[in-house]
């Protein structure tokens, strides 16, 4: 009875959105009143993953999703104390999605195994580094340095570019190996990235080495200088959704088809046509490309760069999120990055924080061996382990994009004009279009 | 006329010739079949024809224009689709989807026109989508659009490998060792499909066969190869008795016992 109740509550629209309102209001009311409460923060960034599974349109999705993440979770956080550092998490969440979003395409579609991936982010982060402090001038014959803040947005495009242009570098080589081999040699790209930027010091100093390039131009959007989190929050949200957006329209496209081709079997996908060189290009250039744009945005918000940003553990860091996520889904990897990211950021420093305190005061004693900083590494291994084995498809297992059979099959047969009225004839359709639509003539 | 040339092919993989100076006329709209033992050079050959192996010498023609020296993707281009003797779906994909993906080259859309959604990227994706559906009624898959290519019954994937290629609109359409593994009420269904298809596509077949007596129902003309050689070739009827061919499969002196 109750479950009957329930089902048909759940399966109806107007219900679904009522009791989502309410979640919604509810949640953001807890944090505007309970500001220093984590897991009001946390319950309302849930209502996303909600919002995922109820039956709207994908526009009304969109839309409600843009304006919780654009209003109602920086008002309700805005009250207290901890605002910069909900925001914070909010930034780094968007530019770990935004970069897990980049990966997938070439771990996910295209099922290339790249264990390099932060190069492409290091390549951003110093690309705006550079220019926007004084360490251009000293190895530029021209121009003055740094450059002013509001250049900052031309950069997000150049910080694309330039990644892209890295991962094409990358793909050369790489296109010639497959499997292990090829997640051998993107590893060694990204060391070579990170040890290279470590280095290029002398004999032109270009990134002032191990010493890293600090004081750099926060970005200016109209006479304001921004600086806090709470106003990255929204650049990174605009880039994440521009982002999002992308992978969305390729993930259904030609393109995206030839990479999950590709992904599935070689030689059939070069038999059908699809240029393998220029398949996998677009999909470390286009991938690159989103962790360029997060890069620029990182070191403008750091106002620091230098190498140990970039190394092996993030390259990993960010496959976990892809993998965890569940790999080629698109709202999955974006789960997976919130969670890793929140994990990190949020839960497991406040166990910890918790267990400190704990042994502090002397409830329990935590020998040194097992101090709760070390666990917090311990207690995300396990979590891993754990998803590996029950949910190995990830938190939103893939799924292919259904097509409306129905409306397919009416169009197929008024798109036939048959002789014979009424019966599709899709042999005659076949026949009828012309061969000129396809092939070289020889 | 002849539609496909092949002259003097040869393919060494180190010390070790898979074919030797093969020669073939391929008649234009023809059902031509290619037979032999296990390991005569047959697949070998369609991978040469399709560019997955470079020839070691000799010269493959379409049309009078030498497809050597082309990459695979381009000699789908050039009009020559072709179906694997060990079944390469892209079994993460959809039944559709393993159709449209065989439309890639023909159509023109590009990703940036998927970005900024023109209407005519929009509009050609419907249209692909609608045509992809209509060879899946063709080949009687059309139940199976949203299933997975690899959750599909063995000779639906056998049908979607057809279809798949059929898609390309090519010229000629290689289809390697098509009933393999089908039971006898399947092969009825591929021989008629294969007959259909020469007619009403308007495509040249090329097949490698083990199954005797499809190939002998429908093939114009057949080829011979053992060892990586052309032992013979003709029509169906001096093929059967011909003592060089049936030497190759049984072994010496089956003709002289048989007498």
């Amino acid at each position: 009875m109750i479950f009957g109740w329930m089902n048909q509550f759940a399966q109806s629209k107007r219900s679904q959105i009522i009791f989502f309102a309410a979640y919604v209001v509810l949640t953001s009311l807890g944090l505007y009143f309970i500001q220093d409460s984590v897991i009001a923060f946390l319950l309302l960034l849930f209502s996303i993953l909600i919002l995922y599974y109820l039956k709207l349109s994908n526009k009304a999705k969109w839309i409600m999703g843009f304006l919780i993440l654009a209003i109602l979770v920086p008002l309700s956080a805005s009250h207290g104390s901890a605002y910069q550092s909900y925001m914070e998490v909010g930034t780094l969440v968007g530019i770990y999605a935004a970069m897990s979003l980049g990966l997938n395409i070439v771990v996910g579609f295209a099922g290339l195994l790249d264990l390099g991936f932060i190069a492409f982010f290091a390549v951003g982060a110093y690309t705006y580094g550079i220019f926007a402090s004084a360490q251009a001038s000293k190895f530029m014959p021209f121009g003055h340095y740094p450059l002013p803040g509001d250049t900052f947005w031309l950069f997000i495009i150049a910080g694309a570019l330039i990644a892209s242009i890295f991962g094409i570098l990358l793909g050369i080589p790489v296109l010639r190996v497959r499997g292990d081999y090829l997640a051998i040699v993107t590893l060694g790209f990204g060391e070579i990235i990170r040890i290279v930027l470590n280095n290029m010091d002398h004999p032109i100093n270009i990134t002032n080495g191990s010493m890293g390039i600090s004081s750099i131009t926060p970005p200016d959007f109209f006479g304001i200088s921004i600086g806090n989190s709470s106003q990255f929050y929204y650049i990174v949200l605009a880039i994440f959704m521009v982002v999002m957006y992308i992978v969305t329209k390729l993930e259904d496209s030609k393109l995206g088809r030839a990479w999950k081709a590709v992904r599935d079997n070689e030689i059939a996908a070069q038999a059908m046509g699809i240029p393998l060189v220029r398949t996998k290009l677009a999909a470390f250039a286009i991938g690159a490309s989103f962790s360029g744009m997060m890069g620029t945005v990182f070191a403008a918000k750091q106002m620091f760069v230098d190498a140990t940003s970039f190394t092996y553990l993030e390259s990993t860091m960010i496959l976990v999120m892809v993998i965890l996520g569940g790999m080629g889904s698109v709202p999955g990897v974006i789960l997976g990055a919130a969670v890793v990211t929140i994990l990190n950021t949020q839960v497991l420093t406040e166990i910890s924080n918790w267990l400190n305190q704990l042994s502090t005061t002397g409830a329990i004693a935590i020998p040194d061996a097992l101090s709760p900083a070390k666990m917090q590494r311990l207690i995300f291994g396990i979590l891993l382990i754990v998803f590996a084995l029950y949910r190995s498809q990830g938190l939103i297992p893939h799924k292919n994009k259904k097509v409306n059979a129905e409306e397919l099959k009416k169009a197929a047969s008024e798109g036939s004009s048959s002789p014979e009225a009424g019966s599709p004839s899709p042999e005659t359709a076949l026949v009828n279009e012309s061969r000129t639509t396809g092939g070289v003539d020889l | 006329m002849n539609i496909l040339e092949v002259r003097n092919l040869t393919k060494q993989f180190g010390g070790l010739t898979a074919t030797s100076n093969i020669n073939m006329d391929v008649k234009k709209n023809s059902i031509t079949a290619v037979i032999g033992p296990n390991g005569a050079g047959k697949t070998t050959f369609f991978n040469m024809i399709t560019a997955v192996y470079k020839p070691t010498s000799g010269d493959i023609l379409l049309n009078g224009k030498s497809l050597v020296g082309l990459k695979p993707h381009q000699v789908s281009k050039f009009g020559i689709t072709r179906t694997f003797q060990n079944i390469r779906l892209f079994h993460d994909l959809t039944v559709l989807d393993n159709v449209l993906v065989g439309m890639h080259q023909r159509l023109k859309s590009h990703w940036a026109g998927t970005l900024l959604r023109l209407p005519k990227t929009r509009h050609e994706e419907k249209e692909a989508k609608v045509a992809a559906y209509k060879i899946l009624q063709y080949v009687g898959l059309a139940d199976y659009v949203n299933e997975n290519a690899a959750n599909l019954a063995y000779g639906a994937q056998r049908r979607l490998e057809i279809a798949r290629a059929i898609a390309a609109k090519p010229r000629v359409l290689l289809l390697d060792e098509p009933a393999a593994g089908m039971n006898p009420k399947e092969t009825k269904k591929l021989t008629d499909l294969i007959h259909d298809m020469r007619t009403r596509l308007d495509v040249t077949i090329i097949l490698i066969e083990h199954d005797m007596k499809l190939v002998m129902e429908i093939s114009d003309f057949i080829y011979v190869l053992d060892h990586g050689e052309l032992i013979a070739s003709g029509i169906p009827e001096q093929i059967r008795n011909n003592k060089r061919v049936i030497e190759a499969y049984l072994g010496k002196g089956a003709v002289s016992n048989a007498q």
